[in-house]
């Protein structure tokens, strides 16, 4: 399990972010790419521990998960992937592992007051 | 005077660190011309017994090393000097993968010369989930999948597949005895990987070894010719 490090990636990114800007951060924003290695539940549960002992305690993780978009070689465009376990444009049916978007681990935006 | 709270963007990339330090280790492989190769699997796999047999084999004709990682013990490292490679073991404790500043900080604590060395392998931690987010600087992620893990694994972590490069299913000494269907493997591993090179081989009787070692040479032949334009 590796989202606790990751979680306190994020809670360093932010308070410094927090520290940077002079305020108090209420919520960090955080994209998840379906395709990002992390777990987004272990992710939560991991925040409120890496929060502890930090100016962001007390704060909420906000996860928005992002799905993956794969880019059909045949149809050439961007197809949503319906699902991880078979890559193929949906359209088309034509395989493909040219992904455009589902990698992200991104903070976002800070919810700050 | 409660000021109204507002949401200011960032867009910072968690990994962004690892990323940099991936980064400029492969710079620093590309321009000494070693050929980086990691391998994840489950643990049990196979990964040692296969780089075990890669080293060996390669020796004659390459200069090669290995960096290993593990939880807590020595063994891996121990089993690979029997090949008479340097070897250098990464020791995680908690952590459940290798990240690249590990990677970093073993090259240069060893001081190995990487201009003199042909291939670098990395052996990763065993395990499926973790280490497919984190960059190691690699020129090729090897994903290992043996025949007694059922034909299924790629579908259940199309993650990790999906960040390597190549899929070696090993122990074929044991698929007669565990009746491995080598097709329904092969097609869930084009089904969340589209086009990945797949090498079926045991590193315990060598069959099929011959193949992938042909084609790291070719790899590496390649790598070196792009970098010399
Ligand atoms: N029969 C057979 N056993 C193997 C093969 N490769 C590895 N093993 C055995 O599988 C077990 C785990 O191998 P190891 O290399 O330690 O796996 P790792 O945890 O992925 O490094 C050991 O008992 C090995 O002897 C193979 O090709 N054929
Ligand atoms: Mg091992
Ligand atoms: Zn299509």
């Amino acid at each position: 399990m590796h989202e606790l490090s990751i979680a306190m990636s994020i809670v360093e990114m932010a308070q410094a972010e927090a520290l940077q800007r002079g305020v108090q951060i209420r919520a960090v924003h955080v994209k998840l790419g379906a395709l990002s290695g992390v777990v987004k539940q272990a992710l939560l549960s991991s925040y409120e521990m890496a929060c502890d002992d930090t100016l962001l305690r007390g704060s909420r993780l906000v996860i928005e998960d992002v799905p993956v978009v794969i880019f059909c070689p045949k149809c050439k465009v961007p197809r949503p992937l319906s699902s991880v376990q078979l890559f193929c444009c949906g359209e088309c049916g034509t395989p493909t592992s040219e992904i455009v978007q589902g990698r992200e681990l991104e903070v976002v935006a800070l919810e700050t007051q | 005077m409660s000021p109204e709270p507002r949401l200011v963007e960032v867009r910072k990339n968690v990994l962004k660190q690892n990323d940099m330090v991936a980064r400029a280790l492969r710079a620093r492989f590309r321009a000494a011309g070693v050929f980086v190769v990691s391998l994840v699997s489950s643990p049990g796999s196979g990964k040692t017994a296969f780089l075990e047999k890669t080293l060996t084999l390669l020796r004659p004709h390459y200069r090669v090393a290995a960096l290993v990682g593990d939880l807590a013990t020595e063994n891996d490292a121990a089993r690979l000097a029997c090949s008479q490679a340097p070897v250098k073991q990464i020791i995680t404790g908690t952590l459940c993968h290798l990240e690249a500043a590990m990677v970093q900080n073993a090259v240069d604590e060893e001081e190995w010369d990487l201009s003199q060395l042909d291939f670098l392998f990395i052996e990763n931690v065993g395990n499926l989930v973790c280490p497919s987010a984190y960059d190691l600087g690699e020129d090729l992620r090897v994903v290992l999948l043996s025949v007694t893990e059922g034909e299924d694994k790629p579908l259940k972590y199309p993650t990790i597949f999906n960040s390597a490069d190549v899929a070696i299913v090993t122990k074929s000494d044991l698929a007669e005895a565990v009746q491995f269907d080598s097709e329904a493997t092969r097609r869930n591993i084009q089904a969340v990987r589209p086009g990945m090179l797949v090498f079926q081989l045991s590193a315990k009787n060598g069959q099929g070894i011959g193949e992938y070692l042909g084609f790291l040479a070719a790899r590496l032949a390649e790598s070196r010719a792009a970098a010399a334009v």
